[in-house]
């Protein structure tokens, strides 16, 4: 659904989400890699169980929240990405 | 610029003046809501969403009537608006409680709460006071520090972003002309009656003005021979990360939200037009909660923020009307619980019909003397 505009990014870093391995480009955010992975899902609601995605995109709506390198409840639309990330959703054990 | 004519114009965007607009408005009359916008004080942003009536009115029953006949009025005012706009504002009223973790509070708060149903006889609103076992049984989450609390059936609580975007847009499907950026310099009165508003976006003219603005009403209300001595109260909230139900009832503190979130607040401070967060009040706002509710430690804060309430001399709401019966002012600290009665009985009153009491109950006219001194 997520494609990126900018056809030769300057360079190249992988990461993995929930144990698949996504490359993405510096300076991108780990909500960017998501998307652009076509994994939006960052976890379940609570209340109704429903999956949320990224909604915000600027660190208001805390819909994004990942476990990042073991660190629970980060942004993913605040961290940028770095080779080597691991991050793990609320939808991993699913 | 172009002149507007209108037959109410509501000033204020927020809760108070949305619930007004949205019971005034109706096939043929034409209201227009002038909205200050995003830089308003916005007491709405301070709220902490409760319908609630239980331990309010000490000394005043009227007041306590007031919020009663409000929380009863809520659930029929909820599923209007539900049925107008679509909108579920998750009002959940199964009842609320005042927490305690020393015994000294809880004994006065029962206390208070008996003499209220003294002063109410027959319309009294039904408080239990409970001990920790019979408070675990509703909040099994309790830690062993709450020593009680008291619990009112009628109280509840709503999501009270989902209500203001509810009044706002069953405003829009009532014909209300909704204008935001349009802070009022000035009112003034027409020679031939009726009043002209100059707004930052333009000119009004309207029959009726309803200053519905919070804070912003001690500056407007004298312009139409009014007056609110209104006061910035800040409150200091914290919000937490969704989590699974861990609380059926909400709590005057801690409430968890329909979205699962949990609400910590609310501190009470005099600290001027400054809408700031300070840590030490925020941490003390944080231990009393997890002391109250030792589950909460593990969640993390997402958010925290700072908000001015409205507050008067005496807490209690001010609604005033002038001599020619078209100028109104509303203003209170409890704009959740009171906007049924706003929507409902208030609205009505704007609209030309009668008057309900509390416009003598709670005019303007008792801080007279406060203002002389």
């Amino acid at each position: 659904m997520f494609r990126r505009l900018d056809p030769k990014p300057a360079g190249a870093v992988t990461l993995t989400i929930d144990g698949r391995v996504v490359a993405a480009a510096p300076g991108d955010s780990v909500m960017g890699a998501m998307l652009l992975a076509d994994t939006p899902a960052a976890g379940r609601s609570p209340a109704d169980g429903s999956p949320r995605a990224p909604y915000c995109g600027m660190g208001v709506c805390f819909e994004c929240l990942v476990t990042i390198d073991g660190g629970p409840r980060r942004q993913a639309c605040l961290t940028p990405v770095r080779d080597g990330m691991v991050v793990t959703t609320g939808i991993a054990d699913d | 610029m172009r002149r507007s004519e209108f037959d109410i114009a509501v000033v204020g965007g927020g809760i108070v003046g949305a619930a007004i607009a949205f019971g005034a408005a109706g096939p043929g009359r034409r209201i227009v809501m002038l909205d200050e916008g995003d830089v308003a004080l916005r007491a709405s942003r301070g709220n902490f969403a409760l319908v609630w009536v239980h331990g309010k009115g000490l000394g005043r029953p009227d007041y306590a009537r007031w919020s009663a006949r409000a929380v009863r009025r809520w659930r029929s005012f909820a599923d209007d608006l539900a049925a107008e706009t679509g909108t579920d504002v998750g009002l959940e009223q199964r009842g609320g409680l005042l927490l305690f973790l020393d015994g000294e509070g809880l004994t006065t708060q029962a206390a208070a709460c008996r003499r209220i149903a003294d002063d109410l006889g027959a319309d009294a609103f039904p408080v239990e006071v409970l001990d920790h076992a019979a408070t675990a049984r509703l909040l099994p989450a309790i830690g062993p520090e709450v020593v009680g609390a008291t619990f009112c059936p009628l109280d509840g609580h709503v999501n009270v972003l989902r209500l203001f975007g509810a009044l706002h847009e069953g405003c829009r499907r009532r014909g209300v002309d909704y204008r935001p950026g349009a802070k009022v310099a000035a009112i003034s009165r027409e020679p031939g009656g009726g009043y002209r508003l100059d707004t930052a976006a333009g000119t009004v003219a309207a029959a009726r003005v309803v200053l519905a603005a919070g804070l912003g009403n001690g500056r407007l209300a004298p312009m139409l021979g009014l007056s609110a001595p209104v006061l910035p109260e800040r409150g200091q909230i914290l919000v937490t990360e969704r989590t699974g139900r861990l609380l059926d009832y909400p709590t005057g503190t801690v409430r968890q939200t329909d979205e699962g979130s949990v609400m910590i607040g609310a501190s009470k401070e005099r600290v001027g037009f400054d809408t700031g967060t300070e840590t030490e009040v925020l941490a003390e706002l944080a231990a009393s909660a997890v002391r109250m509710f030792p589950a909460l430690a593990s969640l993390a804060v997402v958010r925290s923020w700072g908000a001015l309430r409205v507050m008067t001399p005496d807490g209690l709401p001010i609604y005033a009307v002038d001599p020619s019966g078209t100028a109104f002012l509303a203003t209170c600290h409890s704009g959740i619980t009171l906007a049924s009665v706003h929507a409902g009985e208030i609205a009505a009153a704007v609209a030309g019909g009668t008057l309900p009491d509390v416009f003598a109950q709670f005019s303007p006219e008792r801080f007279a003397d406060v203002q002389a001194a």
